[in-house]
């Protein structure tokens, strides 16, 4: 499976499946039921490019986020980070590897130190990384704080001083530290207001700019992630349900589930907006304890057909770099609004 | 239209031992019957503490309220801040319902679903038990919850958020109310959740003719229910429109920031977005200038001057700014 042109992978994601088990607290050896959180995943992330990576929650798309990190251990499959197999490396190759590849948490506040002065946070990963003298690692924090838009005395300051936007720069400093190919961005913004997340993006992708670093965005809904993405991959209980260049997607979305979150994206026009028919779909996400057979999409799914119940729906390439798992997928057929909201709304 | 409701200078503090939170700096607006009136802010603007402050939900000991907020009840009128308890009481629940963002706190662990909504039936209706139970069974199935037989005697926490927020807004509409409250009700949820809600708030109102004021951060999920936006900063609101004008022809620098922040469908990622620099104020310091000002592009010597008052820049369209985004230059005075 290749969906390369010419761009180079950076990372390629081969089955990667990840399944939590859920311990019963009266009989925690006995063997239960599995979360499936990620369940048979296999997709690629080019150099340079900013994938993103979207689904609502409990869909597995932070599990994977980490289990590309090796923050967690998989299941079964594997993960290549350019020459290397993230999956199988030893402890020590591993240390080595994560300062090439880097987290930016949704949460900024926990997950900073509130104990540790802002440049000491900054300072750690070189500490433990580099040999840097501690004059080297002061001007390069320095250097980072200015580069995220903070002044170089605030590296003096404590997490609590700040607001949330300006703890998730100081979070993106702190991954930028050892020069990262590869930075997971977590829904970096998801806690924003909305005038600091404009802030934020706009940081990120200058970042990009001159340092070519190589994103993968998580996020729950489409709005932010289509003005930061290449492309962009749609998870669903554990599984992608469609992945495409951003443009494609929003042109041509071929699984009923993308249609859906576009559809749900609030449009800023009120002459647009109340004219629009949305796609409201029924019911809830089932649990990913005991995901539905076939298609896990089916239980939702205003087209779904008996052969939807019964067939896991194959995740292939339909167009040149176009992915989706739907058995219709290559009909293109599209949801009717009118058609598609039943009582539940 | 007649007006339900009208607040005038309303003001909230709040006393804190590091000093007072100036939170609510004199709000006034009024609220047309039947209409929906969407109150955007960003966190800290103050939009919810105002809601809170109307139906006296604060804290009595820490909280300082003032301003006057006339509520319209057919013939009679009635002054909500000046209200007793007991007073206020008749009127939370009977004629004014809300629906809370966070609905696993707002709603009471220890009792079941359907007892909340029958308590408000029996205390301000005087409905029997029974007559309360179907009249409950009604309102469940009426909010799009399946097996309302069953699901009345369920615990919050057996609901999952899309639910348990359906039920919130069967207890705010359980007596027939005139105004409804929404305060930001589907921010905690998935977006196709957010879309179900949205949907269910809307035929309601249409049904039951009620008045409706959404407070929420987004801009953009408002555009589609609203029939008129006002935008909050700092504790003040900074701009009133019409939705269609607020949207098209933003007279404040700060509402044409929002709506810069927010990416269009379809564009490439290669615009950058409109961000507002710095941050929201420190609302420990009284206001004595334009709160905005730091921020804003346009801030020329006279904004730190005063507070501006609200300038008539339309037809029923009000912006709290001296500078004249039309004209491009700083307003007669």
């Amino acid at each position: 499976m290749t969906d390369t042109q010419s761009a180079e992978t950076l990372v390629h994601v081969r089955h990667i499946s990840k399944f939590f088990p859920v311990r019963s607290s009266f009989l925690p050896l006995l063997r239960g039921p599995v979360v499936r959180a990620v369940d048979d995943i296999s997709f690629t992330i080019h150099k340079g490019e900013t994938l993103g990576l979207v689904g609502e929650s409990g869909c597995g798309k932070s599990t994977l986020g980490r289990l590309i990190l090796r923050l967690y251990e998989p299941t079964s499959g594997s993960i290549q980070f350019e020459d290397n197999d993230v999956t199988s490396l030893r402890a020590s190759e591993l240390r080595k590897l994560r300062t090439r590849m880097q987290i930016v948490f949704q949460d900024s506040y926990s997950s900073l130190n509130p104990r540790h002065r802002i440049g000491q946070i900054i300072r750690e990963p070189m500490q433990v990384h580099t040999d840097m003298t501690p004059r080297q690692m002061r001007e390069r924090t320095e250097e980072l704080l200015q580069l995220v838009g903070l002044r170089k005395n605030h590296g003096e300051r404590f997490p609590h001083e700040f607001s949330g936007g300006q703890r998730q720069r100081v979070n993106i400093a702190r991954a930028l530290a050892l020069y990262p190919q590869f930075v997971v961005c977590d829904e970096p913004i998801s806690a924003l207001d909305v005038s600091i997340q404009a802030q934020v993006v706009n940081l990120l992708q200058d970042l990009q700019r001159k340092l070519g670093i190589t994103y993968l965005f998580v996020a729950h809904d489409l709005s932010m992630v289509q003005h930061i993405s290449d492309r962009i991959a749609v998870m669903y209980l554990g599984k992608i349900m469609e992945l495409a260049a951003t443009e494609d997607l929003f042109r041509d979305p071929r699984h009923p589930y993308t249609q859906s979150l576009i559809s749900a994206i609030p449009i800023p026009n009120p002459r647009r907006e109340r004219e629009r028919r949305r796609i409201v779909l029924e019911g809830e996400v089932p649990s990913p304890v005991n995901p539905p057979s076939g298609c896990v999409f089916h239980t939702r799914c205003p087209l779904a057909q008996e052969v939807c119940r019964q067939q896991v729906p194959e995740y292939r390439e339909i167009e040149p770099g176009h992915f989706a798992a739907c058995h219709f997928a290559h009909q293109a057929v599209n949801i009717d609004p009118d058609a598609g909201s039943g009582p539940a709304a | 239209m007649s007006d339900i409701l009208s607040v005038r200078n309303l003001t909230t503090r709040f006393n804190t031992f590091n000093g007072v939170v100036h939170a609510v700096n004199g709000v006034s607006f009024d609220l047309k019957e039947g209409e929906t009136l969407a109150v955007v802010g960003e966190s800290g603007s103050g939009k919810s503490v105002t809601m809170l402050s109307l139906l006296h939900l604060l804290p009595k000991t820490t909280t300082t309220v003032s301003g006057t907020a006339e509520f319209k009840d057919g013939e009679q009128t009635h002054e909500l801040l000046s209200m007793s308890e007991a007073e206020i009481n008749r009127v939370r629940g009977r004629h004014i319902g809300i629906v809370f963002q966070d609905a696993l706190s707002a709603l009471n662990p220890v009792m079941t679903v359907g007892e909340q909504i029958t308590e408000s039936l029996t205390t301000h209706l005087g409905l029997t038990h029974k007559q309360a139970y179907s009249h409950a069974l009604e309102l469940l199935d009426n909010v799009g919850i399946a097996q309302p037989e069953k699901r009345f005697s369920s615990y919050p926490h057996q609901f999952s958020g899309g639910m348990r927020q359906r039920a919130m807004i069967a207890i705010a509409i359980a007596c027939g109310p005139k105004i409804m409250i929404a305060d930001e009700p589907t921010t905690a949820l998935d977006v196709t959740i957010q879309t179900q809600i949205v949907e269910l708030t809307r035929r309601l109102q249409r049904e039951m003719g009620m008045t409706v004021i959404w407070i929420t951060h987004d801009l953009g999920v408002v555009a589609g229910i609203a029939d008129r936006v006002m935008v909050m900063y700092a504790g003040m609101p900074i701009e009133l429109a019409q939705v269609d004008e607020l949207y098209e022809n933003p007279q404040h620098p700060y509402t044409e920031g929002l709506l810069g922040a927010i990416p269009k469908v379809g564009d490439s990622g290669a615009e950058r977005l409109l961000s507002i620099p710095g941050a929201p104020p420190d609302l420990f310091k009284e206001p004595r200038h334009c709160q905005f000002a730091w921020r804003c592009d346009y801030a020329f010597d006279h904004c730190w001057k005063e507070i501006p008052p609200d300038f008539s820049v339309g037809e029923r369209h009000y912006s709290k700014c001296f500078y004249d985004m039309d004209k491009e230059k700083p307003r007669e005075q």
